[in-house]
């Protein structure tokens, strides 16, 4: 009974101090590593600071595209009410095309254009990124069965 | 016809599910009930073939009067990519489900393990698992469904997923996920029972290691996919449908140790039942978060809301249903032997603690903005830096006490001993550390990673050098060593590709080069060429190394006018230490192309790990299924 209590006990323990520091690291992960997803309106409207990471999602503004210099792609992401001039270094993924949703992930350099780090693409069927539809329906620009 | 075909052999397997589980669980034992449940398994497992047959056969022919075939499928698909697409889709995909559920109810009939009150039982559960995933099969997600008037061709299939290395990962991953059920099956056998002392899980042993290998393997699978599809290089990406693969694999390899424990001295019987519920449960969630379309949003949850519903209500009922029975048995349960501070059994516990916590953060990080989202309608995502601080400390943990596990003995171990055996493997790995660190681009944090996957390889070889030497060579020891090792490679593999990548980005005119990581890379222009149900853009680049010819890599940039889809082809050089990776971006005019370029050191030991662990899972499988008649002879139980 000794024995068992002990090696009881012994398991408790470890499984707090396991939770207990688990814990602690996943708040402060969580707290300083989370992206928030703004729409192009939600950029204008929080004057996020620059240098703030986030996700910035809408379509990519026809005739936006610029190519170069060098590997730099230049467009504009819109709500329809908004639109944020992007700039991303790297190959676009295959469903990067104007006029279709895009989500990037980047911080805001001090003029106001969005420094794209990373262009999402998924490997999903018929795609369309939810936050996307999200952000157009706030801007009213949502037309259901298709854009 | 087929379709009907199908729908009836689903009926039929449904109402045989039902006999198989109403005479699996009829309380009192008898073997008329065996015999009854196991018959009807049998005759389950036929129909669901059939049913099965029949979709392969839809989509084979092509019959676009079924709506999933006419959804999914195309006349121009090459033959293999029409029998993978039945499981590209949600419908076919949740039949295959079902399919490797029938495979692992005929293994339980004709294995017999552990006795036939518990084989009686096992089949009970495994009959309601049944029961349940072919109702949402034949009321919410039907694949035999059928549209009049048929169209004329078919809609065809993602092209990224017209891929060899996706086309097994889904099958891959459901022999895992739905091997687990298995472990579920005799875990909540042995709870309803009573007979849960360590006899269960020794039955249970080769469902789980299967189960373990098919996961290992599954994941294997999904990220070298990818690596060579996404086009830049990635491996793993901290991706929800990612981290649904992960968690159950972090609690089966968690089981699979802690069950090591319980059929050797009967230590923590109630912790691993309590883990063969998890690790079922995690599987479940994680079939749930894929295929209900909650993870692209919560809001697809809700215009599916039958579907994601019909999960969740199977998902709580299973969970529920067997932590009640846990909550109602485990108290009755004895308890094992003791065990000192220092002990196999205190290192096995401690990778437990290890690997659960592990388990619980990748949950955290993944449900968390779910929840967020649900609750405050606030969109965050959780990227690579929270599973960072998180994941990686706990498994840094793992591996530098992972390799005393094996040198220590049961109930009383002594650590000077094994220190002294694991003493050159320190010196390896500092040895090794060290060499890293003079290397150039190098870091602290690298050189460490690098130290720490030696010091993991080292262990299993001094391991398997001490047990030969004292003739104690079994099977096991060479398969556990083997998994061991393959963690430190991949660990290796991962080291090198996250910190001594070089990488070239340029836009390239016909006749300019450019050169990453020693090697001098000439684009020779595009030319444009056709494929079965696809038009291609290949690019020719003439490689060479300190000015002699190496390779000529061709990568694509693909279109497929059915589904209206561009996708990339990279081209992969390997010399199986290195890879050379070269992937074509978009069209820049004047014959101009973006072109990115990497040499990704040991990407291929990530693989190659990968590869190990299963296959050291598999000789473990091997020696489970040889211990069967010594073991599992009731005289043999505790």
């Amino acid at each position: 009974m000794n024995r068992r209590k002990q090696r009881r006990l012994w398991f408790a323990a470890a499984l707090v101090t396991a939770s207990v520091g688990g814990a602690a690291l996943v708040i402060a992960a969580l707290k300083d590593n989370v992206l928030y997803f703004y729409s192009p309106s939600d950029v204008a409207a929080r004057t996020v600071a620059p240098g703030t990471a986030f996700r910035i999602g809408g379509l990519v503004a026809r005739g936006s595209v610029r190519h170069g210099p060098g590997a730099v792609t230049r467009f504009v992401v819109t709500d329809g009410r908004t639109r944020v001039p992007v700039t991303y270094t790297g190959i676009l993924p295959d469903l990067f095309r104007e006029g279709q949703g895009v989500v990037a992930a980047g911080a805001l350099d001090p003029k106001g254009v969005f420094a794209a780090s990373e262009v999402l693409a998924k490997h999903d069927e018929r795609y369309m990124p939810p936050e996307v539809v999200d952000a157009l329906k706030r801007a009213g620009r949502w037309k259901e069965g298709g854009t | 016809m087929t379709g009907e075909i199908g729908q009836l052999a689903l009926c039929l397997a449904l109402a045989l599910a039902l006999v198989q589980a109403g005479a699996g669980l009829a309380p009192g034992q008898s073997a008329l009930a065996l015999r009854i449940s196991s018959h009807a398994a049998l005759g389950f497992a036929v129909f669901v073939c059939l049913a099965f047959g029949a979709l392969v056969t839809g989509f084979v022919e092509s019959d676009f009067s079924i709506l999933d075939v006419a959804q999914n499928s195309h006349t121009l698909k090459p033959l293999f990519y029409k029998v993978t697409g039945v499981w590209g889709n949600h419908e076919g995909s949740m039949l295959l489900w079902v399919l490797v559920l029938a495979i692992y109810v005929v293994c339980t009939v004709l294995g017999r393990r552990g006795g036939a009150r518990l084989t009686c039982a096992a089949l009970g559960v495994q009959g309601l698992l049944a029961v349940a995933f072919l109702l949402y099969i034949l009321l919410a997600s039907n694949p035999f469904l059928r549209i009049d008037p048929a169209p004329i061709e078919g809609a065809g299939l993602n092209p990224l997923l017209q891929d060899p290395g996706l086309s097994f990962h889904p099958p891959m991953l459901y022999l895992g996920y739905v091997g687990l059920s298995a472990t579920f099956a005799y875990a909540a056998a042995a709870l309803l029972t009573g007979e849960a002392d360590a006899r269960w899980s020794r039955a249970a042993r080769p469902f789980l290691l299967a189960a373990w290998c098919a996961l290992t393997l599954g994941i294997t699978l999904g990220s070298w996919w990818a690596y060579y599809v996404l086009g830049w290089g990635g491996f793993w990406f901290w991706d929800p449908v990612e981290n649904a693969s992960l968690m159950p694999w972090l609690v089966a390899t968690a089981l699979l140790h802690s069950s090591l424990a319980t059929e050797r001295t009967g230590a923590f019987r109630s912790w691993t039942l309590l883990l063969s519920i998890g690790a079922f449960s995690l599987s479940l969630i994680g079939t749930f978060l894929v295929r209900s379309g909650v993870l692209t949003s919560v809001h697809a949850f809700a215009n599916d809301p039958e579907r994601g519903k019909f999960i969740l209500c199977i998902l709580l009922a299973a969970i529920g249903g067997a932590l009640g029975l846990f909550a109602w048995r485990a108290p009755k349960l004895e308890t094992g032997s003791a065990f000192e501070p220092i002990s196999r059994e205190s290192a096995l516990l401690l990778n437990n603690v290890l690997l659960t916590a592990a388990a619980v953060t990748v949950f955290l990080g993944t449900l968390y903005p779910l929840f967020l989202d649900a609750a405050t309608g606030t969109r965050i995502s959780v990227g690579p830096p929270y599973f960072a601080l998180t994941f990686a400390p706990l498994f840094v943990a793992l591996l530098v006490l992972m390799p005393f596990g094996p040198r220590l003995a049961w109930r009383r171990g002594e650590l000077a001993s094994a220190l002294r055996t694991l003493a050159p493997g320190l010196g390896a790995a500092v040895l090794a550390g060290g060499i890293a660190l003079t290397l150039e681009t190098s870091r602290a944090v690298a050189a460490a990673a690098v130290a720490l996957a030696v010091w993991v390889i080292a262990a299993s070889v001094l391991d398997l050098r001490v047990r030969s030497k004292a003739r104690s060579l079994s099977l096991r020891s060479c398969a556990s060593a083997l998994a061991h090792a393959g963690l430190g490679v991949t660990l290796l593999g991962i080291a090198g590709t996250s910190w001594w990548k070089s990488e070239a980005l340029e836009v390239l005119a016909p006749g300019q080069s450019l050169e990453v990581g020693g090697y001098h890379l000439r684009f020779d222009g595009v030319a444009p060429g056709r494929g079965p149900n696809y038009r291609t853009s290949r690019a020719s680049i003439e490689v060479s190394r300190n000015g002699t010819a190496v390779a000529t890599l061709a990568p694509e940039l693909r279109l497929y006018p059915v589904e209206g889809k561009a996708v990339s082809k990279t081209a992969i050089r390997t010399t199986g230490i290195a890879d050379l990776y070269v992937a074509l971006g978009d069209d820049r005019g004047q014959g101009r192309w973006l072109i990115r370029a990497y040499v990704n050191p040991l990407a291929p030991f990530i693989w190659f790990g990968g590869a190990a662990m299963a296959l050291g899972g598999l000789a473990s499988l091997v020696g489970s299924l040889r211990l069967r008649v010594r073991a599992l002879a009731p005289a043999a139980a505790e």
